[in-house]
Parts: structure tokens; C-alpha cells; sequence
């Protein structure tokens, strides 16, 4: 029996998923659910990049304290994801400099890219989801 | 690969964001997205530079909804939904900037 769905998906097969992240964390749940799924991708053994760009870049921002917001601080499990094997992490420069921070700022680290690079990368994926 | 946006640019950064990243492929302006691609607006030189490397396309029927297909910057091309789907299977990648 034809089972096109999983054709693609085939033993073995491994395909490029990036997801960009161009939400700021706590003001829509995109960030959250990003992660979420970042975190489901790399249990399907996927070749997984996670870009963040635009407001993205302050979902890694250090020192995030969500007590007074009555919300779960998600932003300590940006660092477990090279446990998941989530070990791609892009950041756009332009981002960066518009808000002000630098890669010190970050809770991780990650590769900085130019928007042009960012671009290129975006371009070689087989697959990619926008938050 | 194939950007899509849907929003307006003045909602929203996601046109301005794609046109700072992509490099080369199209773009498909599609609901409130498509206000982008009209004469006269703030978007229409960032448009106009940017189509010097990307291929920029308008869902007419979005465009006609809000009675802007009359003024849709000259080299957009308009497409319907089979447009759409023939722009999707032409790329080998496409993205949805939210």
C-alpha cells in the first residue's frame, strides 16, 4: 500500500527544521510554544536550528525574573536544549544591536549571523515554522 | 523560498523583517498583507527595492476584497489561489513570517 505521507519521512531520513523565534517571551505564548515544539522536533531525531530574530532575541535575554507576573520563567530551558541535542542557535545581529544587547546579554550561547547569513541559512532548511 | 506575509506593514515588522533577511525568491502578499503592494503608500519604495532581487507577488482576491487591485504597484503580479499553490510547489522551501 502507497504511503506517500511517509515517504519523506523515511528510516534514516533526516531533514533540515529551523524555527525562528521573532516573539518577545512573556506578552503571547508563541515563545513558549516554540519551544515546545523545538523540544518535540528533537525527539524525531530531525537536523533542528533555532533562529531568533526581532523581538526572538528576547526570549535569551538574562536575568528574567517572572515571579511578579505569576508566570513559569521557561527561559532556563533554552540552556537544556543541547541535552535534546538542540545545539543550532542563530541570532541576527541587526536584532541585537536594535535593542541594544549583545551576546553577553544572552542566556546561551549562540551563533551571531548578519541578516544576509540569516537569510542563506533560512534558505538551505527543508522545513521552516514561524513563531 | 517562498515568504508569505500577512499582515500589514503597519501592524506589523514581518514585511520589513523578510525584506532585511531574504536574499533572493518571492514574496506573496496575501490579507492584510497585500496593503503593502499599493501606490502611494510609505511600503511602496522598500517594495520597489526590494523587487530588484525578490519576486513579489498579491492574492487578488484579497486585494479586490479590500478594493485596493486597482492599485497595486506596477511589477507585483496578482494570482489567484491556483496561483498561490503554484508559487507554493515552485519553491523548494516556503516561510510564514507571523
Amino acid at each position: 500500500m502507497d504511503t506517500p505521507d511517509n515517504a519523506g519521512m523515511a528510516e534514516g531520513a533526516t531533514r533540515k527544521f529551523m524555527f525562528v523565534n521573532r516573539k518577545a517571551p512573556y506578552g503571547t505564548v508563541y515563545a513558549l510554544e516554540s519551544l515546545e515544539v523545538v523540544l518535540i522536533s528533537a525527539a524525531f531525531e530531525q537536523d533542528v536550528s533555532v533562529a531568533f530574530v526581532d523581538d526572538g532575541v528576547y526570549q535569551l535575554k538574562k536575568g528574567q525574573q517572572t515571579k511578579g507576573i505569576e508566570t513559569k520563567n521557561f527561559s532556563p530551558t533554552y540552556r537544556a536544549l543541547p541535552d535534546y541535542d538542540v545545539e543550532k542557535l542563530y541570532v541576527e545581529r541587526e536584532s541585537l544591536d536594535a535593542r541594544g544587547l549583545d551576546v553577553a546579554d544572552l542566556i546561551v550561547d549562540v551563533t551571531v549571523l548578519s541578516a544576509a547569513e540569516m537569510g542563506a541559512l533560512m534558505e538551505a532548511q527543508d522545513v521552516v515554522i514561524s513563531f | 523560498m517562498l515568504h508569505i506575509v500577512n499582515k500589514s506593514p503597519w501592524e506589523r515588522n514581518a514585511l520589513d523583517s523578510l525584506l532585511r533577511i531574504a536574499r533572493s525568491g518571492s514574496v506573496l502578499l496575501i490579507e492584510d498583507g497585500v496593503y503593502a503592494a499599493t501606490r502611494g503608500s510609505a511600503s511602496e519604495p522598500r517594495l520597489r527595492g526590494a523587487m530588484e532581487r525578490l519576486a513579489v507577488y498579491v492574492l487578488r482576491p484579497d486585494a479586490e476584497a479590500r478594493a485596493v487591485a486597482d492599485r497595486i504597484i506596477e511589477g507585483v503580479t496578482p494570482v489567484d489561489y491556483g496561483g498561490f499553490v503554484d508559487l507554493v510547489t515552485a519553491h523548494r522551501n516556503c516561510q510564514s513570517w507571523l
